[in-house]
This record gives structure tokens, C-alpha cells and sequence, in this order.
């Protein structure tokens, strides 16, 4: 399995990252390796396996619908960068 | 060129439980921002959610109200994108085992049909915090107080052809899930909100065609807008042997016009996997059996029962049970009224225009069912004309009087039915207009009679003050001019 350079640039728009030329080759290498690691595994005959939705034989409990919450907004918002009007700011969002 | 329409639904509904469905924070409305936002909430590092026990009741009985199976093992996943609002990078959903499988919701159309819309799944999940785009000095400001509160998301085949049937799908939703309590159905502070997917193929082709998704509709009105608007974009694109991308848009009601908002070819890439902070959940029979003994009455049962119970007809039954707080408002109206088809009149006619008119809803009523009730049994037994009751209702209305007897006193507003007083008047009046009363002993034609008969009325209304019972007026008239 490999990896194209265009499929590194699509991801790394995806995630946000920005790449350096000269990080591609290197990119390509490894993440081409992790790839056939992955072909690897799905070489494995799974046909008789339940997909497993979490590692732990357990079920999950459920809490009841009870208000256990206080206002910490205070707290919270003394380690934002920053806030206004309770409110949490971020850089500008443009849809 | 002839095209089909088809449309599938994607409905987002806030759940109107106490608190959030991994946290124990409030989601009451309206608080200061952020004030309802917890550690869990804001995604801080080591917490681990909890689900709500109640999110879970309520998804189980919205499946048992629309027929479906219920997941008895359900699985969250995480559906990874990235927007300030959304703390944790991920929107805890689930993708592969919802805890509502296929299901089924039958709709009235307007010809008297009947449709049946099925439902692919509807699923849990946690609804976002809201971005303000205000400006605080060219950034944007973030509460998060919305954030996790639960969502069911219920998506639908893509079984309606019109706007028509989309929007009776659309309230048929909205009046089930407010009867049976799971969500308070204001849909102007956004608890149900319509994505509706729209595609066109040529008249008779099996092929459906690409999809637009029409995001965040939360009117019935700008749904109905909006799907009108999409049809002829495409219809547009494709006579002129263009082609439709599939992509998100966004509709401006106020304006009536849309945007391209993502192109979902391009960067949606949710890198779906089962979220390893939560367990499975089992849903056993016994917590399915209890949510379904919290199930009130139905939408259907109840229209089905009033037909039965106070002989309505089909339209006025389906308009009276659609809406739970309606529905026993009429049952109020009709109990005290004594005659329930006059209570329906009353309800449907006066009472709903009224509310229009003062953009209320039946909850903000300034007067009871009770109230309306004695009203129309005094309309019932004759105490009062149509007309009069009118201005009793007005003055009920505004608060001048709070019952209906009270009123009609105080108003001289009570009917005269005494036979004697009111044969007196007829002969009156009846001495005073003899050439009509030759006219009317002339003509033959009974049409043109009932017309003649009317032009009586106004001077006896006029003699009685406007007092006399109309029904009995016209019963003394019919046998004093056969004579």
C-alpha cells in the first residue's frame, strides 16, 4: 500500500496542518509503512468475529436525570485567554 | 421536461429532559452564558461522561409512538469535525446501532389521502453550543450552555413528493413529539429543527438523482418556502443540461434565497469510530414496558376517539387532536358546553382566530375551556344568540367578566324565548309591512320565500332589540305567513 502525495496535502487540509515540501517525502514513508501495517491486519480472517464496539465485556450505567451541576463559570473562564459578557471568544468564525 | 420530487427529512429534536445527556448540568432555558456549562461540558481533560438515564426513556418511547424497533443494544460513536462550539473536536452520536431502528408515521393530505412515511432510524446524540457573530472586537463569542443537551435525530426514507407532504410530515412530528412530552415543540427557540433533502428525477425514472441538504429549517413556513425554492433551483440547473452538486444549503427565509454553505464532496470526513469513553447500552424489556406505560394517547388515538366519543367529522377531529394542549382545551370547552359539536365550532372557529390574531398560543389564553364551555351551553340552550355570544366572548376575552352568565346579565345580552312575548312582535311587525306579506304568500318559488323571510328578521331583531331568539323568531314567522 502507498500513499500519494495528493492524498498527505487532502489529509493535512483536513486536519489543519500545515506541511513544509520538504516534510511530503518523509510523510510518504512513513505513513505508506503504518498503511501496510493496516493490510496486514485486514489480511486477517474476521468473517466469524462480532465487530467489538469497546474493549470491556461490561454494559454501561445510565445516571439518573437529577441537576448535579453548580455554576463554576468563574472558574472556568479565569483560565480562558479570553471572555466577555460570560461569554467564551475565539478567533472570528466565518461560515 | 416532467420531474418527481423527492424529498427525505432529517429532523433534529431537543429532548426536554432536567439535565444534559452526559453531564449533570441544567438545561433550562435562558440562563446567563456559559453559567450551565461543566467541566464535562467544556471537555476539560480526565472527565468522563455519564448518560442520562431519562434521554434514553424518552428516545425508547418516541420509537414505540412510530412503530419501530428498538435497539436493544445501542453504541456511541464519534463523529469527529472541528467548530468552536464543539469543545471535545467530536459530536458523541451513533452511527451504526441507534437505539431506534425502522419505524413508520402515517400523514393526512389535504385531498383526504393518507401516506405513510417510514422512518429509517433516529438516534442520540449531543447537541452543539452557539457561536455569537457579533462583534467583540472581531471575534466571536461562545455559550456553551446548549452544549450536550440531548438530540434525537430522526431520519426518514425519502418517501414524500411535495412540499405539501413534507410540511404534513414536518407538523405530524412536531404534534407527536409534544404529545407525548419528550420535547417542549417550541420550535422558535429551536428544540425541533428541519434539514430536508431534496432531489429531482425525471417523471417515472427509478434513479434518484444527486441531493441537495437544506439545513436548520425552524418554521413550518420556511420549510414550505425553502423546499419550493430548492425544486426550481434544480429544475433550473437541469433544463439547462446542467449538473446538480451534491452539497449543503443554507436558506434565508426572510429573503427567500439560498446558499451553497459546504460542498460535501470536498472536506466531510467525520472519521467515524465507537467512542471508547462509553460503554454499550442495554435496553431490556422491562425498560421498554415502562416507557410505554408513560405514553399518553396518541395524536391518531385521540382523533379516532373524537369521532367516536363526540361525533366529529374527520377535519375537525384530526384539527383538535393534532396539538395535546388544544385537544384538552376542546375536551374542557365540550365538557362544560353540553354540546360538543357547537364546542368545536367555538374552539376551531372564535377561539383559534382569536389566538391568531393575538399570536398566542393555547397555553397563553387568557380564558378556559371551562369558561368557553359555559358559554357555549348558554349558545346551546338558548340563553343567547350567535351574536351575542360574540361580544361575550370578547369581553371574556378581555378580561371584562369571567364567566359567561355574569356577562349575559350584566349585558342584557339574554335571549327572548318566551313564545308569547315574541308572537306579539311578530304580529306587529307583520301588521306594518302588508305588501311584503302579500309578496311573500304570492311567490311559489321556496327559494325565493327563504330569501323574503329574511327581509322580516331586521325589523324584528329591530323590535326585540336585537333579543329575540332568531330560531324561534323564524319558527313563529313560517306558520303566521302560511296562514
Amino acid at each position: 500500500m502507498t500513499i500519494s502525495r495528493e492524498d498527505i496535502e487532502k489529509v493535512a487540509v483536513l486536519a489543519r496542518i500545515r506541511l513544509d515540501e520538504e516534510q511530503i517525502p518523509a510523510l510518504e514513508k512513513d505513513l505508506g509503512n503504518i498503511l501496510s501495517l493496516v493490510d496486514e491486519l485486514s489480511a486477517a480472517d474476521t468473517d466469524n468475529v462480532e465487530p467489538l464496539a469497546h474493549p470491556l465485556d461490561a454494559v454501561q450505567r445510565l445516571r439518573a436525570d437529577e441537576v448535579t451541576e453548580s455554576n463554576q463559570r468563574e472558574a472556568f473562564q479565569a483560565i480562558a485567554p479570553a471572555t466577555e459578557n460570560g461569554l467564551y471568544l475565539v478567533p472570528r468564525v466565518i461560515e | 421536461m416532467q420531474w418527481d420530487i423527492v424529498i427525505g427529512l432529517e429532523i433534529h429534536v431537543q429532548l426536554a429532559t432536567r439535565t444534559k445527556i452526559f453531564s449533570g448540568s441544567s438545561t433550562a432555558f435562558g440562563a446567563e452564558p456559559n453559567t450551565q456549562a461543566s467541566a464535562v461540558d467544556l471537555a476539560m481533560p480526565g472527565t468522563l461522561p455519564v448518560p442520562n438515564e431519562q434521554a434514553f426513556r424518552y428516545a425508547v418511547m418516541f420509537g414505540l409512538a412510530v412503530n419501530a424497533e428498538i435497539g436493544r443494544r445501542s453504541v456511541f460513536d464519534r463523529k469527529n469535525y472541528f467548530y468552536p462550539d464543539l469543545p471535545k473536536g467530536y459530536q458523541t452520536t451513533q452511527l451504526d446501532h441507534p437505539i431506534v431502528g425502522p419505524g413508520f408515521v402515517d400523514i393526512d393530505l389535504a385531498d383526504g389521502s393518507s401516506k405513510r412515511v417510514r422512518i429509517h432510524h433516529a438516534h442520540l446524540e449531543e447537541d452543539a453550543g452557539k457561536s455569537l457573530h457579533e462583534d467583540f472586537h472581531g471575534m466571536t463569542g461562545i455559550d456553551l450552555n446548549r452544549a450536550g443537551t440531548p438530540l434525537i435525530e430522526i431520519v426518514t426514507e425519502p418517501d414524500m413528493n411535495s412540499a405539501e407532504e413534507a410540511v404534513a410530515f414536518a407538523r405530524k412530528l412536531h404534534s407527536l413529539v409534544s404529545s407525548i412530552g419528550i420535547c417542549d415543540g417550541d420550535m422558535s427557540q429551536g428544540s425541533l429543527r428541519f434539514d430536508v433533502n431534496i432531489s429531482l428525477k425525471p417523471k417515472g425514472s427509478d434513479e434518484l438523482g444527486t441531493r441537495t441538504e437544506t439545513k436548520n429549517l425552524n418554521s413550518f413556513r420556511f420549510m414550505e418556502q425553502a423546499i419550493a425554492h430548492e425544486v426550481e433551483r434544480q429544475m433550473d440547473i437541469l433544463e439547462d443540461g446542467g449538473r446538480i452538486i451534491q452539497e449543503t444549503r443554507l436558506y434565508n427565509g426572510d429573503r427567500d434565497e439560498s446558499r451553497s454553505m459546504r460542498s460535501k464532496e470536498e472536506a466531510n470526513d467525520y472519521r467515524y469510530f465507537p467512542c471508547p469513553d462509553l460503554l454499550p447500552v442495554v435496553i431490556d424489556d422491562a425498560f421498554i414496558e415502562s416507557a410505554r406505560d408513560l405514553l399518553p394517547e396518541l395524536p391518531d388515538e385521540r382523533k379516532a376517539r373524537f369521532k367516536e366519543q363526540y361525533g366529529l367529522n374527520d377535519y375537525d377531529a384530526r384539527l383538535l387532536s393534532d396539538d395535546a394542549r388544544m385537544a384538552a382545551f376542546f375536551e374542557e370547552t365540550a365538557g362544560h358546553g353540553k354540546d360538543a359539536k357547537l364546542a368545536a365550532n367555538w374552539v376551531l372557529g372564535e377561539f383559534s382566530a382569536r389566538l391568531n390574531s393575538d399570536d398566542k398560543t393555547v397555553a397563553q389564553a387568557p380564558i378556559t375551556g371551562e369558561q368557553l364551555g359555559q358559554l357555549v351551553a348558554r349558545i346551546a340552550d338558548n340563553t343567547v344568540s350567535s351574536s351575542g355570544a360574540k361580544k361575550v366572548f370578547e369581553a371574556l376575552w378581555k378580561g371584562d367578566g369571567d364567566n359567561a352568565d355574569a356577562i349575559i346579565e350584566a349585558q342584557g345580552l339574554k335571549q327572548v324565548s318566551d313564545t308569547g312575548a315574541l308572537e306579539q312582535m311578530v304580529d306587529e311587525v307583520l301588521a306594518g309591512m302588508p305588501d311584503q306579506v302579500a309578496q311573500y304568500q304570492q311567490e311559489t318559488d321556496p327559494k325565493k320565500q327563504k330569501k323574503m323571510l329574511g327581509g322580516f328578521m331586521g325589523p324584528l331583531m329591530k323590535a326585540s332589540k336585537g333579543q329575540g331568539n332568531p330560531k324561534l323568531f323564524n319558527e313563529i314567522l313560517l306558520k303566521k305567513l302560511s296562514n
